[in-house]
């Protein structure tokens, strides 16, 4: 019943193989099994958006994927976001807004926005707004996360402009 | 709250994936389809639903029949596997254009990203926005079994309860939408954006200039499945001058006509006023689809 | 007994030790220093620990409220693939959790909270036994297999079932309550009643809720045998009370157990208790020298995690003719659940309330009961705000109400009784330091009034309202303020160790508890400005029992007021040993010398004359002959902190517009405006968060979160499908203003900013649903206020 399946997927550009049992989630396997803990689980259900990352580029739940559901998948991670030196401008962002307060949901947040603006470069505030309504924060009151995604979203405009 | 344990199979084709139902079933078990999963891995998550086995759809995405969205004649053809998320940013021709524009209703931009338009109408909730799109725009579900592909209209596709017409055994193919819609618009009540609606409306109107010749409501959360309203319809195909007017006796009609039940959830009266409510918004923002 | 009756406690005098003055780096909102390792995802939550040959616990809870235990049987438990073991209470043989207060009898009933259930459960979701396996999908499995079997007892599930009282929660309680306290009955009540020109009566009711930390509660335990112990990483909000509960159940020396406590994702009081869960699963690996890890899902954490805030009020209050309130006259009645908390006890919330229902009026005449229920439902403990939120709705609405009995605009009402002498003893024996209730209110009157709302409330269409709130709440509990509740355990002072290391780089101790207050930063910058070193150079260190003798967390808002106290004041220290040392080598006075604000101590009378700090760490540590014969070796200081008297009170006034649709019912917030007085700002970008998400959760209760049961005690709220926590799209932006009254008896001038926004928005955001109201003749005083509730005022019935 439970016999292990061999899963291959790239996170973060690295290709790995797994041996996972069918039932382990997406999430459990990122952060368990290839120990990228900074993507979180708030809910295992898909409200709370904690384990938000990309796969194929799309923004999704890892708590909503079976692992073996993603053979063959490109995942991005919130580890690939800095370079290992400085912050990406997102994440510059969001600690110059304080839109961070405990960082449980910040990471999913990060990835949620990453897609948002990967697919809406042009987004406003309140596109930006109805858009990260996918994901739950505890702490921040949500403002300052808008504000940080918006401003990072204005000068990416400026750069490419 | 993690899964109860079950065998995964990855289906090559339509044919296999049949093949596997029906084998696993054979075999005693109680196998399931899984897509984009984004119902059912929560219902898997709390036990709710524990299949013995999984066959997978996933590897069906490389075949274009299944995520291509077709515009021939008179007809919108999805594959089964399309994204919520692809219908959401497909350009569409006017008749279908409110399907992209009721994708902002479908839970968020991560969900609609995996969720599949089959998947939603297979899973059959009473208020999720596939259903009742389904019955305004007559879609035809397309299913393959082990004796073939069969044809299931809308109206003929929800038993109520989260039950559907596809049986254990099919696979759904493809959903063909039959009837254009230019003014039409779906909206809906949750008390936070993003739920499954309390009460959701779909209104499509046939418009003569600033006239109603008539049109089709439907209405989720006021009955086990989504349904049609003939009493609101009617007052529709009476015909009359496109405003508030008409609306208001078109809301009037749906409110008078539903049976909502009175649930954990919240009380049938109220369903019945958001009933009223959004009727009336939705054959606004239909007719405002005029320009 | 109060504090300083205790021998040896340093008890502070209320001089005034702040001057006013900023510092380089107090007051700017600097980069903080624990956003690096959060944003990249290299932040150290309890979920991402991982020790060799560790095991994963979860727990057979129970399926209804109340019912008699008749058996547990594990054995298909211990059959399944992966599960290790599988412990009941009988099993693991630990002693129960008792929080007590010094209160007679007819006071204080003490209960106590086994930590797997025995004979009896009490709601759903009460642990019952501990599953042991190799992973925690084994472990779901495993609970699954156990049986359990039971006889159902009625549920006490409200109110009046509780005092009907045909069932008892616990046999020790025969009517179900677990304290009575009528607190005060000043002089004058009665006799205000009969005199009254006015006499309003309303009776408020909050729904309970979940704290929803957005991680949930966890604990990894692991047995250590070359230390000798225990090690228990858990997230914790109050570590030092975790060591001491862990030591008491399972009988062994406090020195055997140690709690770390790493990253946290939120507590907001939730994790101010002990969790009779971080006990079972420390029990475990001690018992299997095996690490153990329990990580709360979130079904748990909403059925069987720490509950809060069901409280009813039934207030009276007189009211004379120039509208100025004579009486106040409340009976609150708080459903503390199946247990009592420690170390809070069940007492909290209805004393919290009797001690501060007058909140910012003068109250000439006072009585008040308070009591605790004991309920078949999860137990509770003190969330953000605790009782606060409860009881100044309560008087809110008292005053609203009276502006509409005597003609007056509610603002004015407030205005009228405000109090605005300081500092101000009331009714209740509380003195109030001083703070800008009245300004307040004066400035999110004007901000509202000038930005045109009440024009649009007067012109439109729309249902619109406008509400205020105006508060005040206590952030300085000391323990002398904490004694007179009469807890048998009583927090208040806190402890700091600073050490300056041979390269001049700082690392500072404290007992509070950072859970994304952000206390690395504010913490660095009061180090940074006494030491006059750059903030990086700064290092907090918290959340290890063994660095730091003993603390009491982070709640109450006490942080940054207590624990950034000692901090400040072991800094100084330091900085007088730097200085100490540095003239002896300098062959100077002491008093010739000076810190210079760039890393060195200076002779004053000579300039050029000076000493890096780095040059001072060498001689203390590395060259210690060279010291002066009465200083020991090593720059190491250390001090502790408590706040005198009745403590520091922060204050704000919230105002909010919303429209109540006539279509749904559903409250939309147009406008929302905090104008707020926390005394000195630390970090304002951290203040400004602070409010802003003590706004959010507050509007959270007020419209949407609620925890209901059904008669047999089933929870409604097993999922985030079914407990309403608000999106970005329900929560407004907010403005904040800031007045700033620094506190007189803190070291840094602060007052606090953790509770506020929570405490006021409930409040605030009732009666602005009251106004969009006003017409229909409909007044709602129970949150969260439903849609439908509100569409069948607008609509006279539904």
């Amino acid at each position: 019943m439970n016999d292990p399946h061999l899963l291959s997927l790239t996170v973060n550009g690295t290709e790995e193989e797994v041996l996972v049992e069918p039932r382990r989630t997406l999430a459990d396997v990122l952060r368990h099994d290839l120990r990228l803990t900074g993507t979180h689980v708030g809910c295992e259900h898909g409200v709370c958006g904690a384990c938000t990352v990309l796969v194929d580029d799309a923004p999704v739940r890892a708590c909503l994927m079976f692992a073996v559901q993603a053979e063959g998948a490109d995942v991005r991670t919130v580890e690939s976001l800095d370079d290992g030196v400085r912050l990406s401008d997102l994440q510059q962002s969001f600690s110059e807004h304080h839109a961070l307060q405990c960082g449980f949901c910040t990471p999913g947040f990060l990835m949620l926005a990453e897609g948002v603006l990967a697919e809406s470069p042009d987004a406003e505030r309140e596109e930006i707004r109805e858009a990260l309504s996918a994901n739950l924060c505890r702490c921040t009151g949500y403002q300052t996360i808008v504000d940080a995604v918006h401003a990072t979203a204005t000068s990416r405009r400026e750069t490419t402009a | 709250m993690k899964p109860a344990a079950f065998t995964y199979h990855r289906a090559h084709d339509v044919a296999d994936a049949v093949g596997l139902l029906s084998d696993l079933a054979a075999a005693g078990g109680d196998p399931k389809v899984i897509a984009g999963g984004q119902s059912l891995m929560p219902m898997m998550t709390f036990r709710l639903a524990r299949p013995s086995a999984l066959v997978d759809l996933g590897p069906l995405r490389r075949m274009p029949s299944m995520t291509t969205i077709r515009a021939e004649g008179d007809h919108l053809t999805l594959g089964a596997l399309v994204t919520h998320h692809a219908v959401e940013t497909a350009a569409l021709p006017d008749g279908f254009a409110v399907l992209a524009r009721a994708m902002r209703w479908v839970g968020h931009l991560p969900i609609r990203s995996r969720g599949t338009v089959a998947g939603s109408l297979v899973h059959g909730d009473a208020t999720a926005e596939w259903c009742l799109l389904a019955l305004l725009l007559d879609a035809v579900v397309v299913a393959e079994g082990p004796s073939g592909r069969r044809e299931i209209p809308a109206g003929e596709l929800f038993h109520g309860f989260y039950a559907t017409a596809v049986d254990h055994d099919e696979v759904v193919v493809e959903v063909r939408f039959t009837r254009p819609a230019p003014h039409a618009a779906l909206t809906e009540f949750a008390r936070r954006h993003g739920d499954f609606a309390i009460v959701d409306a779909a209104v499509a109107l046939d418009l003569d200039g600033g006239s109603v010749t008539g049109g089709r409501v439907v209405l989720g959360g006021v009955a086990p499945a989504p349904v049609r309203v003939p009493e609101a319809e009617a007052v529709l195909a009476s015909g009359g001058v496109a405003g508030d007017a008409l609306w208001a006796a078109v809301a009037d009609a749906a409110a008078a006509a539903v049976d909502p039940p009175d649930d954990a959830a919240t009380t049938a009266a109220y369903r019945r006023r958001l009933t009223r409510t959004l009727v009336a918004d939705a054959c606004r923002d239909a007719a405002g689809g005029l320009r | 007994m109060t504090a300083t009756d205790v021998p040896g406690l340093e008890v502070r005098t209320a001089e005034p030790r702040f001057e006013g003055r900023r510092g380089r780096w107090v007051g700017a909102s600097i980069p903080r220093h624990e956003d690096p390792r959060l944003l990249t995802g290299r932040g150290r939550f309890v979920d991402d620990i991982a020790l060799t040959g560790m095991l994963h616990a979860g727990f057979v809870r129970a399926t209804v409220a109340h019912a008699r235990v008749t058996g547990i049987d594990l054995s298909a438990t211990r059959a399944v693939a992966g599960v290790v073991a599988a412990y009941d209470a009988a099993d693991l043989a630990l002693g129960d959790i008792v929080a007590l207060l010094d209160r007679p009898a007819e006071e204080f009933t003490p209960t106590a909270m086994p930590i797997l259930a025995k004979d009896k459960v009490r709601f759903v979701g009460e642990p019952l036994a501990i599953v042991i396996a190799r992973d925690p999908y084994a472990v779901e499995d495993g609970i699954e297999a156990a049986v359990v079997e039971h006889e159902v007892l009625d549920a006490i599930v409200d109110e009046a079932t509780a005092l009907r009282a045909s069932t008892r929660v616990h046999d020790e309680a025969p009517d179900n309550v677990l304290l009575d306290v009528s607190m005060f009955d000043t002089p004058g009540v009665d006799e205000a009643f009969s005199h009254a020109h006015v006499t309003v009566e309303v009776t408020t009711r909050s729904g309970r809720q979940n704290a929803l930390p957005l991680e949930t509660r966890g604990v990894v335990a692991s047995w250590d045998a070359r230390d000798d112990q225990l090690l228990v990483q858990t997230c914790t909000q109050v570590p030092h009370q975790v060591r001491t509960l862990v030591a008491r159940c399972l009988d062994v020396p406090e020195r055997t157990v140690r709690v770390t406590v790493p990253d946290m994702g939120g507590g907001f009081g939730q994790k101010c208790v002990v969790g009779r869960e971080e006990v079972a699963v420390a029990a475990v690996a001690r018992r299997l020298h095996r690490p153990v890890k329990w990580i709360e899902d979130r079904r748990e954490a909403l059925t069987a995690g720490f509950l809060a805030r069901e409280q009813t009020y039934r207030t009276r209050a007189a009211f004379d003719a120039d509208g100025h309130i004579t009486a106040l006259d409340v009976d609150v009645v708080c459903d503390m659940g199946a247990y009592s908390c420690y170390p809070f006890t069940a007492g909290i919330e209805p004393l919290m309330a009797s001690a501060e229902m007058p909140s910012v009026y003068r109250v000439p005449a006072y009585r008040v009961r308070g009591r605790a229920l004991t309920s078949n439902k999860a137990p509770t403990a003190p969330y953000r705000g605790v009782s606060r939120p409860q009881y100044v709705m309560a008087i809110e609405r008292v005053m609203e109400k009276a502006a509409r009995a005597l003609d007056l605009d509610p603002v004015e009402v407030r205005r009228r009784n405000v109090i605005t002498e300081f500092p101000y003893t009331g009714v209740n024996a509380v003195t109030y330091d001083p703070g800008t209730y009245r300004e307040s209110l004066d400035l999110a009157e004007a901000t509202i009034r000038e930005e045109g709302w009440y024009d649009v409330r007067a012109s439109d269409d729309r249902a619109i309202g406008i509400g205020f709130c105006c508060f005040s709440e206590r952030t300085g509990y000391g323990s002398e303020a904490f004694a007179k509740r009469k807890m048998t355990v009583v927090p208040g002072f806190d402890l700091s160790e600073i050490r300056m290391d041979t390269t001049g780089a700082v690392v500072v101790t404290s007992g509070t508890m950072n859970h994304g207050q952000s206390h690395e930063t504010t913490f660095a910058q009061i180090v940074a400005d006494r030491l006059s070193i750059d903030v990086d150079r700064v290092k907090l260190r918290q959340g290890d029992t063994e660095r730091i003798a003993y603390g009491w967390g982070t709640f109450a808002s006490r942080s940054v007021t207590i624990g950034g106290s000692a901090v400040a004041l072991a800094s100084e220290r330091l900085g007088e040993l730097l200085c100490r040392v540095a003239a002896h080598l300098l062959e100077t006075r002491p008093e010739n010398v000076a810190m210079d604000g760039d890393g060195g101590v200076v002779q004053l009378d000579d300039p050029t004359r000076r000493l890096t700090y780095e040059e001072i760490a060498d001689v203390a540590y590395l060259r210690s002959h060279l010291l002066p014969k009465d200083v020991e070796p090593a720059l190491t200081a250390t001090a502790s902190f408590d706040v005198p008297g009745d403590g520091t009170f922060s204050n704000a006034t919230h105002a909010v517009v919303v429209e109540a649709d006539r279509g749904t019912g559903a409250i939309r917030i147009l406008r929302y405006v905090c104008v707020e007085d926390c005394g000195v700002v630390i970090h304002p970008q951290v203040v400004d968060g602070q409010c802003r998400g003590g706004i959010a959760q507050g509007i959270a209760g007020a419209l949407f979160e609620e925890v209901t049961y059904d008669e047999h005690g089933e929870p409604s709220a097993a999922s985030f499908i079914d407990y309403l926590v608000p999106t970005v799209t329900e929560i407004p932006d907010v403005s904040i203003s800031h007045l700033e009254t620094p506190c007189a008896f803190t070291e840094n001038g602060a007052k606090g900013a953790g509770e506020g926004g929570t405490i006021g928005a409930p409040a605030a955001v009732l009666n602005a649903v009251n106004d969009a109201l006003r017409h229909t003749g409909v007044e709602l005083d129970v949150t969260p206020i439903h849609p439908r509730t509100v569409l069948s005022a607008l609509e006279g019935g539904l």
